[in-house]
């Protein structure tokens, strides 16, 4: 049991995995001798010999596209798309493809694979090394969308999302990459790749998010406590699929539901969530389903006050649990 | 014919029983796409994709791989190359009909789509060009596992216009995988001429952009198309890298059954095309070398005409997919 942050979890849980099944390849941009630009493959080339841990040429379509192909020829392929903000000419592969090879096949073909995406705001990172792009692709059935936003999580489910049949888009938020730090068994478990998490429990309503957004969050529930607002925060993790029950079960007993998201509002996750909540629980519900989001704008800017402007944050995660708890 | 008797026996290590097979294998991509067409006018089949004038291409570079060992990855004109592997014409019935026991799709798919685990023939997509990569992949894993299985992808030449060709052949060249991509030009991607989606004048030329060899063959030339793609097979095994072949061919029919093809191609041109056909070109060269004798060609005939009329009636007997397993298949069970 060693206290790690996120990215050097997933270094670590990586290396052990490399260990454990000659079959894991690592390749994307930058990822073998500079280590990635996080860091998070630092290592691995040394370790394991440029077979396995593959630089390859700028262009995220062919690294997809190859790393769909070693899948089907028996490998297990964890690609690294350097910011998520570039997977966009990686879509045609992961949607047309990568999602579709098991059921067009009728079964006969499929393609284990983990594309690990970095993502998220609040790094000043402007609009082309900030974006969300979980919605894009929990819209497409045969595709798995996780992204763990601990330590523990990050660990459990990489290792999970490497021994899952599926393809699994692996997003890791860049802001908490070293946030937090917790202990992280050395041992190999896992966690799975469907079930949200209750972060605190709590009575008067349930906040729902994921990334980021988590820990305002933890840190907002955490004060409201004291002051006698007793906030439900769920970790959804399982962004696809969306664990139903945990998140029904959750809102059943509070009355309420906020979901919070750095994406921006309009065709965001929270649209799904909150669908799901009022279709399934709405004899239980004491408020209106509300969501806190980022702007409707095409990209985080880059200047601090436009980019604070953006994205939602402590004082407006506040905001909103006040407001949805007087209700 | 440049290849003659002699030297397809001494050269390309092919015997008599060699070259009647490849000419059955054309004659029965021949057939089945004629019936498939006349299946579609009458709506028994839903849909349908031409490969008139490709079959040399097909069955000549076929004829170079492993069937069930190397890997192949076809794009929807390639009849003949999924024929020429052992995709027998009740399976490709079954997917002409869009039944539950097409081992391609399960009706899934439009007809067309191939995909076969048992024979390595991968599945694909309508998009063109994203089984590129995929090759490159496939090879690349083989290569990682030292063993010596080729992967060999098909295309059209509008392909070679999309970025995943492009990635994909730069990948195949820095990674030195294993690959042979195999351009069947038949000078047309749907109504928009080669020179409406290139300034060269031969899809080989882009190989000089990779570094990889380039080599353009008569596509109607059923062993010039066997030698380089056996050629380029035996390089790739040799671990020298990909190699990228243009076959020059002609689509007789339209691109599909919802095309007219009159409204971009002048008939002149068409029948022009037709009279350099690779199925009576290759008749011919048999019957010239010996190889075949006009009692053999009637049998080789009958049977084709039997397997064409045997793989029909089987394929539409068969049950439809079951409606209950529209869900099926989404994630691993």
């Amino acid at each position: 049991m060693a206290v790690r942050n996120l990215v050097d979890t997933i270094r670590d849980t990586l290396h052990q995995e490399m260990a454990r099944d000659p079959r894991i390849v690592v390749l994307g941009e930058d990822v073998g001798v500079a280590g990635g630009v996080f860091r998070a493959t630092a290592g691995l080339l040394s370790a394991f010999g440029e077979h396995r841990v593959i630089d390859t040429p700028l262009a995220e379509s062919g690294i997809v596209g190859v790393a769909i192909g070693l899948s089907l020829n028996g490998m297990v392929p964890v690609a690294e798309i350097q910011f998520a903000d570039f997977i966009h000419s990686a879509l045609d592969q992961l949607i047309s493809e990568a999602a579709r090879i098991r059921y067009r096949s009728n079964g006969d073909f499929y393609c284990p694979l983990v594309v690990r995406v970095p993502y998220g705001g609040a790094i000043h990172g402007g609009l082309y090394h900030s974006q969300s792009v979980e919605a894009l692709f929990a819209h497409v059935p045969g595709l798995r969308v996780v992204a763990p936003s601990t330590p523990y999580d990050a660990a459990g489910m990489l290792r999970a999302a490497i021994r899952c049949q599926d393809p699994v888009i692996f997003l890791e938020h860049k802001a908490v990459y070293r946030l937090v730090k917790e202990e992280v068994p050395d041992e190999e478990y896992t966690v799975p790749l469907d079930r949200a998490a209750v972060r605190k429990e709590g009575s008067r309503l349930t906040l729902l998010t994921y990334g980021l957004m988590l820990h305002h969050s933890l840190a907002v529930a955490q004060e409201l406590e004291r002051e006698g607002v007793s906030v439900e925060v769920i970790d959804l993790r399982s962004l696809a699929p969306l664990d139903k029950e945990t998140i029904l079960g959750s809102v059943r007993k509070t009355g309420r539901a906020l979901i919070v998201h750095e994406d921006n509002l309009t065709g965001g996750l929270g649209g799904e969530v909150a669908a799901i909540i009022v279709q399934e629980a709405f004899d239980s519900l004491d408020a209106p389903v509300t969501r806190l989001a980022g702007e409707d704008v095409p990209a985080f800017p880059f200047a601090p006050p436009l980019e604070e402007a953006a994205i939602p944050n402590r004082e407006k995660i506040l905001a909103a649990i006040q407001e949805l708890a007087a209700y | 014919m440049v290849v003659g008797e002699r030297e397809a026996r001494h050269v390309l290590g092919l015997g008599a029983a060699d070259l009647r097979r490849m000419y059955y294998l054309m004659l029965l991509t021949r057939a089945i796409y004629q019936r498939v067409d006349l299946l579609t006018r009458q709506g028994k089949v839903l849909f349908s994709l031409s490969s008139d004038g490709h079959e040399a291409a097909q069955v000549g570079s076929a004829t170079a791989l492993r069937p069930g060992k190397d890997f192949c990855l076809p794009y929807y004109r390639d009849l003949g190359v999924v024929l020429t592997l052992g995709m027998t014409p009740r399976e490709v019935m079954l997917n002409m009909f869009s039944r539950e026991g097409d081992p391609n799709s399960g009706g899934r798919q439009m007809p067309f789509h191939w995909g076969c685990s048992r024979l390595r023939i991968i599945t694909h997509s309508s998009p063109v060009a994203t089984q590129i990569p995929h090759a490159v992949g496939i090879a690349l894993a083989s290569r990682i596992r030292d063993e010596d299985d080729v992967t060999v992808c098909y295309f059209g030449e509008g392909t070679t216009s999309k970025g995943d060709f492009h990635e994909g052949l730069n990948f195949a060249a820095v990674l030195k995988t294993p690959t042979v991509f195999i351009c069947e030009n038949n000078g047309y991607a749907i109504s928009v001429p080669q020179h409406k989606q290139m300034v060269v004048a031969d899809v080989a030329q882009r190989a000089q952009a990779y570094g990889i060899p380039g080599v353009t063959v008569d596509g109607l030339d059923v062993l010039e198309v066997y030698r380089a793609t056996l050629d380029a097979v035996q390089r790739a095994r040799r671990g020298e890298g990909p190699t990228l072949i243009e076959a020059r061919v002609y689509r007789y029919g339209a691109h599909t059954s919802n095309d007219d093809d009159r409204r971009y191609r002048a008939r002149e041109e068409v029948e022009e095309a037709r009279k350099g056909d690779p199925v009576p070109r290759f008749r011919q060269y048999l019957l010239e070398g010996g190889a075949l004798d006009e009692a053999t060609d009637q049998e080789v005939k009958r049977r084709v005409e039997a397997e064409v009329d045997d793989a029909t009636e089987y394929a539409e007997a068969q049950p439809h997919p079951d409606p209950k397993d529209v869900r099926l298949h989404v994630l691993a069970p």
